[in-house]
């Protein structure tokens, strides 16, 4: 079964490494998954070259969609905020390593429609941005 | 008691396995019940021998569908002990009977100020039609609250009635908590108030005997999908005194005795609220799911769910970490809605549905309910006349596991 329940996501998701809120922050940003009401909430600091300095996520709902958010902040530390906004659906999936299902999809992907929205400035989180 | 091993051969779903290798442990008729055979007969054969628009020819299968169309109409006022046929609105569903009822008497009858009594434990179709009343037209709402015991507190609904609300719209059976509301008593204080009465019906007529005249209530709304039948067909039940003064709610074919470019005159009851083709194999199938409710014998359907339930309960309590929620199996219907620690009820479901367990997760369309526990979600399974002890152990087995694999 339990491919979809991979030591790596119930890892994630039991002990997460980046879950917390950051103060002072640059960008912040949250949303619900009104399906299934997940919460996240997502706080970056970047640096003077445009890089994610620190990230940290926030909020609640099942192991897909915490775990997602977990591997998102990890991936990004570092990277610059250029790359984060192209990050794509397929790049969430890849890091975990399952194919899921159109509701879980939407788990999945809350991390990264925060962020994007986030990165973005944008007023308003919309699934085109994870398409 | 039934011989649930022959019901279980009347529903064609129950022969499939959902995953390889597993057997379907169907754990979510809340939902949507499962339909027997003879209720996929009857409307295949509607479609096969019988099918005509209604009302509208002289032809033989006109004739025939119409035939059809009423005598469904007819089983299903008998099922609830409706005085008259004419009483039994067809819609699409609970959700739409409680708003045609928002729409047209609520129209008719509320005026800014008015109060309308909700409760807590309210599903979102008997919520949000008056919250738009209350948008449009300034009336005010107000909400029986929920004990920690997942029962209504009737204390501070007396309170509540002596504000002179105008109308009360309960739910009979709850459907994440399962309680059964004591509708008559409640009704009869509605009554003495001066207050209508509006019954959600959706989860007490599948499992209950439901005798409108016996409660007294004024309406009271209901879906087949639910009760054995089709999706698509529902059913309100109303008060003559009250329908005949009301006005239309949807406009078109077959709710008018006579039409003029500008003007036009409803037609009697129960048409005036029927506009347009209606769901016509759904409504055969309606009435072939209450003949299977009737042969079955409702007293019997409640025994065994109550035994079920019972067994339910006793079981999940057993596993570590499982919180139930709602009153117990005496003042239940056949639900049990639960938390898991440490698991979202999302997972909980995932996992169960690899072993072919269907349950529900989420908030069950009872937003303000779970509010009310501190709950974003609850895993819910439920019960029906197929629902077998061995499957509540399939169930607690499955939570086993989830809970080894969240370890």
């Amino acid at each position: 079964m339990d491919d979809l329940y991979r030591e790596v996501i119930i890892e994630h998701y039991k002990n997460p490494g980046y879950r917390g809120h950051l103060d002072p922050h640059d960008i912040q940003f949250e949303d619900n998954n009104p399906l299934c009401g997940d919460h996240i909430e997502i706080t970056l600091r970047t640096d003077e070259q445009g890089n994610v300095a620190d990230a940290r996520f926030d909020g609640h709902g099942c192991a897909i969609s915490q775990a997602s958010a977990d591997l998102l902040m990890e991936s990004i530390i570092g990277k610059p905020i250029e790359e984060v906004k192209k990050l794509s659906k397929q790049d969430v999936l890849d890091m975990l390593g399952i194919d899921l299902g159109p509701v879980r999809l939407k788990c999945a992907l809350l991390s990264l429609k925060v962020l994007k929205a986030g990165v973005y400035g944008l007023g308003e989180a919309s699934d085109s941005l994870v398409e | 008691m039934l011989d649930v091993n022959v019901i279980r051969k009347e529903f064609p779903i129950f022969q499939r396995e959902t995953k390889p290798g597993t057997r379907l442990v169907y754990l979510d008729s809340t939902a949507t019940s499962q339909k027997p055979l003879a209720v996929i007969e009857a409307m295949n054969s509607y479609y096969h021998h019988s099918n005509a628009n209604i009302h509208r020819g002289v032809h033989t299968l006109a004739e025939e569908a119409t035939a059809l169309y009423e005598q469904a109409r007819v089983k299903i006022a008998r099922f609830i002990n409706a005085p008259s046929a004419h009483q039994i609105i067809y819609t699409r569903n609970t959700t739409e009977s409680i708003n045609l009822v928002a729409y047209s008497w609520g129209r008719a009858n509320l005026r800014p100020g008015d109060l309308v009594i909700l409760t807590e434990m309210e599903h979102h179709s008997n919520l949000v039609p008056w919250q738009i009343l209350q948008a449009e037209r300034g009336i005010e709402l107000d909400f029986i609250p929920v004990t920690d015991d997942g029962l209504l507190d009737l204390d501070a609904y007396t309170r509540l009635l002596s504000r002179g609300p105008k109308l009360v719209s309960f739910t009979h059976m709850s459907n994440v908590l399962g309680t059964i509301n004591p509708a008559a008593a409640i009704i009869r204080l509605a009554h003495e108030a001066g207050a209508v009465t509006l019954v959600d019906a959706a989860q007490s007529v599948p499992h209950l005997k439901v005798d409108v005249q016996a409660l007294d209530a004024d309406f009271l709304a209901f879906s087949a999908h639910k009760m054995c039948g089709p999706t698509g067909i529902g059913a309100l039940y109303g008060k003559m005194e009250l329908l005949e003064a009301m006005p239309p709610f949807l406009g078109g074919g077959d709710m008018i005795k006579e039409v003029k470019l500008r003007s036009f005159r409803a037609n009697t009851l129960p048409y005036k609220f029927e506009a347009g083709t209606p769901a016509i194999a759904e409504s055969v199938g309606f009435g072939a799911a209450v003949d299977y409710l009737v042969s079955l014998g409702m007293d019997a359907i409640a025994a065994h769910e109550h035994e079920i339930t019972e067994y339910a309960l006793e079981r999940l309590e057993e596993v570590p970490g499982v919180k139930l929620f709602g009153p117990s199996a005496q003042n239940k219907g056949g639900v049990a809605a639960f938390t898991l620690d440490g698991v979202h009820p999302h997972d909980v479901a995932q996992i169960l549905d690899q072993d072919g367990i269907a349950i529900r997760a989420g908030h069950h369309c009872a937003q303000p309910l779970h509010e009310r526990f501190g709950l974003p979600a609850t895993s819910r399974a439920s019960f029906y006349l197929y629902n077998t002890k061995e499957e509540v152990d399939l169930l607690v087995n499955g939570i086993y596991k989830v809970k080894e694999l969240f370890g």
